[in-house]
């Protein structure tokens, strides 16, 4: 309960910041990709923003504490390698999100605000992300199992 | 650059920044969208609970923000159906496989000094740049 109460919180200030920020907004963030037009630089300041108060609470948070408030252990990725998997999925992320101005946090968040284009994406999103799922079913990355062994739990 | 607004910017930053950090303290986790909302998809979903309402606070923020300071100026997102779809499936796709977006890659994994996530932004931001670059001025869409 307590987990769920504070994911709850850190949407809304997600949101939040995505609001007031404008990047909510598909057409401030193609402002800032087009570097050829009338280009907008806001999207770096909200990254700005977002990474150095992120980098100090970060520092703080690992720094003295041992596990979270409310779970037993810290969650990090512990992937390490720069591979062929990273660059296409960024790759193909990136043309996505060129086209029209919109990634998963402000698309999830615009739903609210334009419900009908939105939507139309979220939905094509979560097919995408499925289609992803599914695929690992089928071809497994390289060195983990090919199917897990029956009754063997995660 | 008359459009450029780097006050609101920069503070709405820090407050997405500010929401990588409580879910960080509290549930131990990375608050990156495309892996929270991923998380939900997998073949053994076992806590859906702090996910859902994650997403349900990004979709009621603007919302509430409307609810206090009396309205949102309204967003233009006047691309065509298909290519509404086209550019959904390539972001949910492109996103898992990459593991994260603008995000857990661009915020948290940049905030963490990740060597994977400052190339994945590189390469996203570079994609979406060039993806501009053709649609609105060699095609000029």
């Amino acid at each position: 309960m307590r987990q769920t109460i504070a994911a709850l919180a850190a949407g809304t200030l997600f949101g939040l910041g995505l609001t007031l920020s404008r990047m909510v907004d598909p057409a401030k963030v193609l402002g800032f990709l087009d570097i050829a037009g009338n280009w907008d630089p806001s999207l770096a300041l909200v990254l700005a923003g977002a990474t150095s108060t992120a980098a100090i609470g970060f520092r703080l948070i690992l720094g003295r504490r041992s596990a979270p408030l409310f779970a037993e252990a810290f969650s990090l990725p512990t992937a390490r390698a720069i591979d062929r998997r990273l660059v296409i999925g960024a790759a193909i992320f990136g043309v996505g999100w060129g086209l029209v101005g919109l990634c998963p946090g402000p698309a999830l968040a615009g739903l609210g605000l334009a419900f009908r284009p939105v939507a139309i994406f979220v939905i094509a999103m979560l097919v995408g992300m499925a289609a992803f799922e599914l695929m690992g079913r089928v071809r497994p990355p390289a060195g983990a199992p090919a199917s897990p062994a029956p009754g063997a739990g995660r | 650059m008359e459009n450029f607004t780097p006050v609101s910017a920069f503070f709405g930053g820090v407050l997405i920044g500010l929401s990588v950090v409580v879910l960080l303290l509290t549930n131990g986790r990375i608050a990156g969208v495309s892996g929270v909302v991923g998380g939900l998809l997998a073949s053994k979903v076992r806590d859906a609970g702090w996910r859902l309402a994650f997403i349900l606070g990004l979709i009621a923020a603007p919302l509430l923000y409307a609810a206090v300071a009396g309205g949102v100026p309204p967003i233009a997102v006047t691309s065509s159906t298909g290519l509404l779809i086209a550019a959904g499936l390539l972001v949910g796709f492109g996103a898992r496989l990459g593991s994260g977006c603008t995000s857990g890659h661009g915020v948290a994994g940049i905030a963490r000094l990740s060597p994977r996530s400052f190339v994945a932004t590189g390469v996203f931001l570079t994609a979406g740049m060039a993806t501009v670059f053709v649609t609105r001025h060699v095609m000029g869409g």
